[in-house]
């Protein structure tokens, strides 16, 4: 389904083949078969409750532990499916990093929430955390703000630097996919503009995949953009032919603000 | 063109409101008021009487003038071996209920038990002790006897105030620390556990003042007798507490001085409960700097 002007070079990181998702008897997502190119930004975009993030959680498996859910169909990534027996849910967590919607640091001091991480896997020299920390927040484009209060209260920052401190915390454990759930929506415009800026310079080392309601954002942070509608993916392309010649209808009314 | 309706506060929803402000005002005053007068008239009877002899004497059984040293030594050595046996049963089945079980039936029973243990009256606690622990098993009136039925009075509170504490845990701090690989126990022990502590811990305070001033149980269990050494750590030996002093010189009436007695040991009870309180203050406060 998939026709790039120019050939994608990079390799597909995330499959996804005929999947649906239920909550209880509640379908939320049906029949999606979409991939996910390495270092490449892909933007999931579509109306309220229409299963957006329910749809990144998949790959994190991060739903299981607070609801009984179903899933079916195929997720893999580098081509090894995630919900097939003998996977270790711990150790994929570990590699697919996720921001969420609202910035949730940690009670503790700023160091504490980026050294959590390392900590979990047994990292607990002085001299090793203190290189993953700084290597988290320059990557995080937080550590000139931060160096000289690294002991302070992560609660007492503000909400930007907030959801850069708990991006830093999701690097620190090195993941290979990081998930954003909305990452802005709490943000005003100019941390907004620093967590896009930043999201361009992770994609050179990682996939990205974020929702968001904001088809702007989608049109500056994204290579690839997916249209979901009730649980099911309308269409999906290169987000500059989203946002010019979509193919379908439905797409065009949501992205010129005719429904949605 | 038709107008629009003018949007207004009524001012009678104003007047209620100001109204509902009065009468909770009035009630919170009336409250305090009671509580003075209440603490002001166990004190002021019990002054005369607390002076350092009286704290660090041994008690009389037939002359005026006796202390209360052991029973202060008793009541604070069974609320600690009580607390003991009770803080890791009741926050190991508190995690157990909050985190691990699952939303079904087995829970229902679960809890169904915890609440009817906790609705248990003292004195039904109190006969099921002596007959259990001072009867059957031997033990007599003693420490250990009075520990264990205290621990039972104690284990309920416990478990729900953990089971509380930890349901009150934002979704969202815990998502995080699934989201960078943790495990079930690890994110209990990091991020739940540290945000849940100053629930557990007021919880635990308010259960330490209830055994404190538990006599029903202690007298059935522990006894109305003090070994008549100090200190007395023994597990075996009876162990009057200060409450169960007071009810037994009043009722007993063989002392000359028995109200005397009896109001000092009141003050000194209300005066161990205010600092135990406020010292919960102090570290509630501490906790939550650090872990909020």
């Amino acid at each position: 389904m998939l026709i790039p002007q120019t050939p994608e070079t990079k390799p597909i990181k995330l499959s996804v083949k005929d999947l649906a998702f239920s909550y209880g008897e509640k379908k939320v997502l049906d029949g999606l078969t979409l991939d996910m190119h390495a270092e490449r930004v892909t933007a999931i975009i579509g109306p309220s409750g229409c299963g957006k993030s329910t749809f990144i959680k998949c790959f994190n498996r991060i739903h299981e532990v607070s609801s009984a859910v179903k899933v079916t169909g195929d997720m893999l990534i580098d081509g090894v499916d995630i919900y097939r027996g003998g996977i270790d849910v711990v150790d994929l967590r570990r590699r697919v990093g996720m921001v969420f919607q609202k910035p949730n640091p940690f009670p503790k001091s700023i160091y504490e929430n980026v050294a959590f991480g390392p900590r979990l896997f047994g990292v607990n020299d002085r001299a090793s955390l203190d290189i993953l920390v700084e290597d988290a927040l320059r990557k995080a484009a937080l550590w000139d703000e931060v160096k000289d209060r690294l002991k302070e209260s992560a609660t007492g920052m503000s909400g930007g630097q907030q959801q850069r401190l708990c991006i830093a915390r999701a690097l620190a454990v090195n993941p290979e996919v990081l998930l954003m759930d909305e990452p802005c929506s709490a943000l005003d415009p100019i941390a907004t503009s620093k967590i896009e800026e930043l999201i361009l310079e992770l994609k050179e080392h990682l996939t990205i995949v974020i929702v968001t309601h904001n088809m702007q954002q989608a049109a500056r942070v994204s290579e690839y953009t997916a249209f979901f509608w009730l649980g099911k993916l309308v269409e999906m392309d290169l987000t500059e032919r989203i946002f010019t010649t979509p193919r379908e209808r439905m797409t065009e009314d949501y992205i010129t603000g005719r429904f949605g | 063109m038709s107008t629009l309706p003018v949007l207004r506060t009524s001012p009678t929803a104003k007047h209620m409101d100001r109204l509902m402000r009065g009468i909770l005002w009035i009630i919170a005053l009336g409250f305090i008021a009671v509580l003075l007068v209440f603490v002001g008239a166990i004190l002021k009877q019990g002054w005369p009487v607390l002076n350092l002899g009286f704290l660090t004497k041994m008690p009389e059984t037939l002359e005026a003038g006796g202390g209360i040293k052991p029973q202060i030594f008793n009541s604070l050595y069974l609320v600690i071996l009580s607390l003991g046996l009770s803080l890791p049963v009741g926050l190991g089945a508190g995690i157990y209920m909050a985190e691990y079980a699952g939303k079904g039936r087995v829970l229902q029973f679960f809890r169904l038990c915890i609440e009817t243990l906790a609705a248990t009256p003292s004195i039904v606690l109190a006969l099921f002790g002596m007959i259990v622990f001072v009867q059957t098993m031997g033990w007599s009136f003693s420490i250990r006897s009075g520990a264990i039925t205290l621990a039972l009075l104690n284990v309920p509170v416990i478990t729900r105030v953990t089971e509380v504490s930890l349901q009150s845990v934002p979704r969202e701090l815990k998502e995080a620390c699934y989201g960078l690989g943790a495990t079930k126990l690890q994110t209990i022990l990091k991020v739940a556990l540290p945000y849940a502590a100053t629930g557990i811990l007021t919880g635990l305070v308010l259960t330490a003042g209830r055994a404190f001033g538990e006599s029903a149980i202690l007298v059935f269990t522990a006894g109305t007798n003090t070994s008549g050494q100090f200190p007395d750590f023994r597990l075996t030996v009876p162990g009057e507490t200060l409450s169960v002093h007071l009810w037994y010189v009043t009722s007993d009436g063989t002392l000359p001085d028995a109200r005397e007695i009896a109001a000092g040991t009141a003050a000194v009870m209300i005066l161990v409960l205010l600092i135990l309180n406020t010292l919960v203050r102090f570290l509630d406060r501490a906790i939550r700097r650090r872990t909020r």
